[in-house]
């Protein structure tokens, strides 16, 4: 059910780990839900020198939180800005549709982490806006009948 | 298959060759349609109640009380719509539990939404429901009780005798759902005073696509499927003579062992439990220890999630399965999971396994030295256990 690239990521995670003076961390998702992901940033001079995953759920979100490292280290914080979910779920080569909320997550971890290095250094960066409390608040659960 | 070990035995299992042997003369020899009157057909009206007559044994009943249908789903499906239509001017209350198989559920669901009520009961923290909750459910209006035989998920049995028992004392039909203790359970349809009752082949090495109901002399039911003669006019379709013939052969082969093979499978079902538990810290059993079928060992491993310890099994050749949302096609964990008080994050990480005929003590050594460090590998990669290991055992 998932792509070679989903696979891979999910069995060799790229990044996988904590930062322990993190420049900022976010964290996203909920056990409830099955997911929670959190992204360690080390930023110096508006660049993302160093990122971190750990995450607590299935493969596609193991691996769209791999993924999201690798496209946004060695960015600037604006770079960063416009990586969306869609963009980590098609570096991945798709993902089954039941699992496009795993690379929200992913998008939401990355901006919450950002949004916490951003207030912790009074500064405001475009377009981010505060983390939600619950990733899954408002979407859709399938209807079985 | 080679070199997979295979424990999901409570999802299906491998026909057995006996049995496709024995299937095979009713496909391209014996294919005559058994409602037709010439001679070619006389042999598969013999193979049918030969085949009826070994499922009726096998749970003390009587040859005309056996309905054969396409598996479990059809004969939970049917049991419960048609005995509660049938005595809809009685009343229109059903009694299930919160653990039951979805064709048991998602049936009652349906009859909600048709003028229906349903009371869903509770269970105990083993998963087994309270008698005295089923006693204080039952109404003037209750015609039905479906409460299943053993759980698929965690493999706990219920006392069916006393819900039987209790049902027939207040003149309320007793159906139950035996696809999964069906012939890994004894099972008594006089003494345990089971009124209607589900079962299928290819829980039991039989094939996939057939199975039966078992419904008690002097009971109403409306007609499945409207149609042909078949099954004394309840069920008509041609029948499906190679699936009903392996089904006979499957309770034959089953039968012939059960004691000797449950007192296997419950050895390595043992040690799968005993075992893990010693070697994986923050784990824990779900289901009864001892009131269980004797092939399932489910367990919950905290801070890690189902369906990524599933794809990690696989990858080194183990088979198994998991009530996590992931694996459930919607966001929640297994409503089996949550009602016997799982908080959501670790009913997540749960596993199944079932041995099965196949199983050896290798298998399960390998299982064993896997499964550890799989979980391991996992709770490095989980914010959750990070948290566990910097608050301390707080929560």
């Amino acid at each position: 059910m998932y792509t070679e690239k989903v696979m891979d990521h999910f069995m060799n995670p790229r990044n996988m780990g904590e930062i322990t003076q993190a420049s900022g961390v976010g964290t996203v998702g909920n056990a409830k839900c099955g997911d929670i992901m959190r992204i360690f940033l080390e930023i110096k001079d508006g660049i993302i020198e160093d990122v971190k995953f750990k995450t607590f759920g299935c493969g596609a979100a193991v691996a769209t939180s791999s993924m999201a490292t690798e496209l946004v280290k060695g960015k600037s914080i604006q770079e960063a800005m416009t990586i969306t979910n869609k963009a980590v779920a098609e570096a991945l080569d798709g993902l089954p549709p039941v699992k496009m909320h795993c690379s929200l997550l992913a998008e939401e971890a990355l901006h919450a982490a950002l949004y916490d290095y951003a207030t912790k250094n009074n500064i405001v960066i475009d377009g981010l806006e505060a983390p939600k409390a619950d990733i899954h608040e408002g979407e859709e659960v399938e209807d079985e009948e | 298959m080679e070199n997979k070990i295979y424990l999901d035995h409570a999802a299906t299992t491998p026909t057995k060759p006996a049995v496709v042997e024995a299937m095979l003369p009713y496909f391209t020899e014996s294919f005559g349609n058994a409602s037709s009157v010439y001679e070619l057909s006389n042999n598969n009206r013999k193979a049918i109640a030969n085949a009826r007559e070994i499922v009726a044994k096998a749970i003390n009943a009587k040859d005309d009380e056996i309905y054969f249908t396409s598996g479990g789903t059809e004969a939970d499906n049917w049991a419960i719509k048609g005995i509660a239509e049938a005595y809809r001017a009685k009343g229109k209350h059903i009694i299930t539990s919160q653990i039951e198989h979805h064709a048991v559920l998602h049936t009652c669901e349906y009859l909600e939404k048709h003028g229906y009520e349903v009371t869903y009961l509770p269970v105990d923290e083993f998963g087994r429901i309270r008698i005295e909750d089923l006693q204080n459910a039952i109404k003037d209006t209750t015609t039905l009780i479906t409460i299943m035989f053993a759980n698929n998920e965690i493999g706990t049995v219920q006392n069916i005798k006393e819900i039987g028992d209790l049902a027939r004392a207040n003149k309320i039909i007793f159906h139950t759902d035996a696809v999964q203790a069906f012939m890994q359970e004894d099972i008594d349809v006089v003494d345990m005073n089971i009124d209607a009752l589900s079962i299928s082949a290819h829980k039991i090495y039989g094939p996939k696509g057939v199975g039966a109901m078992y419904l008690r002399k002097g009971v109403k039911i409306g007609a499945f499927m409207h149609g042909g003669a078949q099954e004394r006019h309840r069920r008509a379709g041609t029948e499906n003579v190679p699936g009903i013939v392996g089904l006979g052969k499957a309770i034959e082969i089953a039968s012939s062992d059960m004691n000797e093979k449950n007192a296997r499978q419950r050895r390595l079902r043992d040690r799968l439990i005993d075992e893990l538990l010693e070697k994986i810290p923050y784990a824990r059993l779900n289901g009864h220890r001892t009131e269980r079928l004797s092939n399932n060992a489910n367990i919950s491993f905290r801070f890690i999630e189902g369906e990524a310890l599933l794809i990690l099994l696989d990858m080194n050749g183990v088979c198994g399965s998991s009530g996590s949302a992931c694996t459930s096609g919607s966001l929640d964990p297994s409503h089996v999971l949550l009602a016997i008080g799982l908080p959501h994050e670790i009913a997540h990480g749960s596993l199944r396994l079932t041995v099965g005929d196949s199983t050896t003590d290798e298998d399960i050594d390998k299982v064993l030295e896997v499964v550890p460090g799989v979980v391991e590998r996992l709770r490095q990669m989980s914010p959750l256990y990070e948290d566990f290991l910097k608050n301390g055992s707080k929560e």
